[in-house]
């Protein structure tokens, strides 16, 4: 009886391998081995593109190499990053700083690169937001974050940060209305009196500042997703809208009543004209503006008070409505600047319109009612066509430069291919699973490169070695050379992309900075030679002026430092050679180690609790001798009446 | 006849004014590869200083030599006083000689820029044997020979060798040829107006 369980248990065993097998084989099958070839970058070489990834919750932005898929860097935005001690050493953390205080997390969504002419240009990368509606801009010569500035009057920056072809503006844009300005009122009150808000923000042609220029009023929809116009429709702006019935409650349900919403039109020129004129209100406010400058490595907070408001109820040709069914979702513009596609993320249809229909339909005044003062447009005079039952739940549409688009369906979990003009569907292929978003590099400009399209998928369930309840989510990589798509690659992505923009390589590696030149440091506790190291106190406060070499720090011991002194470590990085940071971390210290460049200065607090002699030491392998590069700081009694002393032998 | 014997003198002349090259280009070149440094690191000798091939990189070097004990390649030396004027006054001399001079004089200006130039050689030798053999006590890593002396890190005067995890290449730069075309130049204009069997006055 046993050699009999024992026989079928083995029966049944190799019958498991053999289903494995099978099924190993069926996949296989289904990529060619070219594909393999395709995205193999050889040891040392480098890719073709970098892709700029969101990371959703994880606040960051990630950077990968397409098309091999490797990750080089995580550029930590809205969220601490103890690695790099971003948003802990006292150079950063001002760049966390809101109307609410200093965040420590956030939930960032669209990266989107600076244009010159409506081409990349890759001198800056944006990324919004959403929950503490801010926009953050990442200079590509050092891949960091050095701006943040807040959004009043905004809530969950949603529809964001877009830029327009010149980059003469950045977006942001209410995802749930509210009271503008805010107030303690019955929710239930919602309809009619919650606003939505869409930003302005004029990027400096030079530095790449950002300035809140002008807001708008707009009713209390939902706005969802926004493009720019470009070419011959640059001077406007499109955003998706859902909730276009204003529930307050259970709007999963409430919010899809409506067989049409809308994708709003703003002519941005106009209200251009109508700020010259004078025509906005000026609100108060209170937002910050946080800016990090290069030269003294460090961050500071600008407090801003005033707003100007446009009302498009009151300012004819501001603002028009266009009926988009089903709650669209993605708001995408084609590299000409004629078509506006709204995917309906309830409906089956993909709906494009016109530019210069709608044009044709302002001139004529060919509208079908009006919402709020503002003019809605009839759906037929501006409709240029549908991708009809092309597949569930369209999100986001991007396009290649042979006049074709690529639309995402979440809920058929594939990728469709259309051409642009006949609306018909040229392929479709699975993604693993749930695509988000889609990106094809330059996809948010008049000059695509349509060599790859990456999708983001946001489940990823079976694909890989499992890692316990949660999993990683996904990018997809396929080719969009040939008729049909063909998936090249999947690898795991860092926190939740929505969204990523992808550009040649050529043109951000000339620019990518190698060290920071230490004469050029003009920060407030730079040591620029080890001749100028010292203690200084200053009451409780102790600042100790450090440098750092291959292999040593100066000075590395100290003494007379007491429990409850406030330390604050300045280190100079003094090697000017690329590639060779060094780190440092305190034993007990409540901030994280700090990482410096060569060339920077970067500060950290710690507040000795305990008498004893603690030691130092560099976090970074940085040379030969790294194990030796270390050092000791005395901590006495509070009544202690050791002086001073710091030495280097 | 005398067309050609002035032109002698003008090659002569050329000769005494190309050795000037040296105060536009730099003389020498000794660069350092290594698996770590994709950008090689490189210093260029002048005739009166020392340059960086890249930002940074005799700070870059002078890190890597502390290690091994080596000392700081110096901002400056005396020859940077020294040599300038050797080379201003010698070419005078070889401008004056090209002028007023019999042609006998070429060649010793020929055999003294060639004894001079074995001299500079010479100290360059003199100054890399003191760096790479006069080292630290306290130096981090002492390597030896397998016969257990220490060993040295003196870069070639003129080729490529390894000195641990580098290839040091060391060779003449620009100023170097200009020197030493303008040497053999004036050798040249010597036996151009030897030839023709000139005399001078």
């Amino acid at each position: 009886m046993k050699h009999y369980i024992k026989k079928s248990l083995l029966i049944f065993l190799s019958m498991l391998v053999f289903s494995a097998c099978n099924n190993l084989s069926i996949n296989e099958s289904t990529l060619p081995s070219s594909a393999a070839e395709k995205v193999y970058v050889p040891p040392g070489e480098h890719d073709e593109f970098y892709a700029f990834l969101s990371g959703g919750f994880s606040g960051q932005l990630s950077v990968y190499g397409l098309p091999s898929g490797r990750l080089f860097k995580i550029i930590p935005v809205f969220s601490v990053d103890a690695e790099k001690g971003y948003g802990f050493n006292e150079e950063t953390k001002d760049l966390l700083n809101t109307s609410f205080g200093r965040i420590p997390w956030g939930d960032s969504h669209h990266p989107d690169i600076s244009q010159t002419n409506g081409k990349l240009d890759g001198r800056w990368i944006f990324i919004n937001e959403n929950n503490t509606p801010r926009i953050g801009k990442i200079d590509l010569s050092v891949f960091e974050t050095t701006e943040t500035i807040e959004i009043p009057n905004t809530a969950g920056n949603h529809s964001s940060s877009y830029v327009t072809e010149n980059t003469e503006y950045v977006i942001a844009g209410t995802r749930f209305s509210i009271p503008v300005p805010q107030r303690d009122m019955p929710i239930d009150e919602y309809k009619g009196n919650f606003k939505g808000v869409l930003s302005f923000l004029e990027v400096d042609s030079e530095d790449g500042e950002m300035d809140l220029s002008f807001q708008i009023m707009m009713p209390g929809f939902n706005y969802d997703k926004a493009h720019p116009g470009r070419g011959k429709s640059h001077g406007w702006f499109f955003y998706t809208t859902y909730n276009t019935e204003e529930a307050n409650s259970l709007l999963e349900v409430n919010a899809s009543q409506n067989d049409k919403d809308f994708i709003a039109a703003v002519n941005w020129k106009k209200a251009e004209e109508y700020i010259k004129q004078g025509k906005f209100k000026t609100m108060k406010t209170n937002y910050a503006h946080n800016k990090y400058d290069e030269s003294t490595h460090t961050a500071k907070t600008e407090w801003v008070k005033e707003v100007k408001v446009l009302d498009p109820a009151e300012l004819p040709g501001l603002v028009y409505f266009l009926p988009t069914p089903k709650s669209p979702h993605g708001c995408d513009v084609d590299p000409s600047g004629e078509y506006i596609v709204g995917s309906g993320k309830l409906s089956s249809d993909v709906t494009v319109h016109s530019f210069s229909k709608m044009i044709n339909a302002i001139e004529e005044e060919n509208f079908s009612g009006e919402a709020y003062g503002i003019p809605i447009l009839n759906f037929e005079a501006v409709h240029a066509g549908s991708v009809k039952q092309s597949g569930l739940g369209p999100l986001h549409t991007e396009f290649d430069n042979k006049g074709n688009a690529y639309t995402s369906f979440f809920i058929s979990s594939e990728v469709v291919k259309w051409k642009l003009g006949t609306w018909e569907v040229l392929d479709r292929k699975p993604s693993f699973y749930s695509v988000g978003h889609l990106m094809i590099p330059g996809g948010n400009s008049g000059e695509p490169f349509g060599k790859y399209a990456l999708a983001m998928n946001k489940i990823t369930k079976d694909r890989y070695l499992p890692t316990g309840p949660e999993v990683t989510q996904s990018a997809q990589l396929y080719d969009i050379t040939g008729s049909k798509m063909e998936l090249l690659l999947d690898f795991p992505t860092v926190g939740e992309p929505h969204y990523a923009a992808g550009i040649p390589a050529e043109l951000v590696k000339p620019r990518s900075k190698k060290i920071f030149k230490l004469e050029d440091n003009k920060h407030e506790y730079a040591t620029l030679s080890e001749r100028d190291t010292k203690v200084v106190r200053n009451g409780k406060e102790v600042h100790i002026y450090m440098t750092t070499i291959r292999s040593h720090f100066s000075p590395d011991n100290i003494e007379g430092i007491k429990v409850g002194d406030k330390v604050y470590f300045h280190i100079t990085n003094l090697e000017q050679d690329y590639d060779v940071p060094h780190g440092v971390a305190m034993i007990g210290a409540n901030t994280s180690e700090v990482l410096i460049m060569p060339g920077q200065t970067e500060t950290f607090i710690w507040e000795p609790k305990k008498v004893g002699v603690w030691p130092f030491y560099c976090t970074d392998f940085c040379s030969a001798l790294h194990q030796e590069m270390q050092g000791y700081v005395r901590v006495s009694p509070k009544n202690s009446s050791i002086k001073l002393s710091w030495s280097l032998d | 006849m005398r067309a050609f014997f002035h032109n002698a003198r003008v090659i002569m002349f050329i000769a005494a004014v190309l050795p000037l090259a040296v105060f536009i280009f730099p003389i020498w070149n000794v660069t350092l590869e290594a698996p770590q440094y994709p950008t090689p690191l490189g210093i260029n000798i002048h005739i009166n200083d020392f340059s960086d091939v890249n930002p940074h990189d005799i700070k870059n070097i002078n890190l890597l030599n502390h290690y091994i004990g080596m000392k700081y390649i110096p901002d400056a030396i005396p020859e940077f006083k020294i040599f300038p004027w050797g080379i201003i006054l010698t070419s005078i001399l070889g401008i004056v000689i090209s002028l007023k001079f019999e042609n006998k004089y070429f060649l010793y200006w020929f055999i003294l820029m060639c004894l001079l130039s074995a001299a500079g050689l010479f100290d360059f030798y003199l100054w890399e044997h003191d760096y790479g053999y006069n080292l630290d006590s306290k130096a981090i890593l002492k390597f030896t020979n397998a016969d257990g002396t220490a060993l040295a890190y003196q870069p070639p005067v003129f080729g490529t060798k390894q000195v641990l995890n580098f290839t040091v290449h060391s060779y003449p730069r620009l100023g170097a040829y200009f020197l030493g075309f303008g040497i053999i130049l004036s050798l040249y204009a010597f036996k151009l107006s030897k030839n023709l069997k000139l005399d001078v006055k």
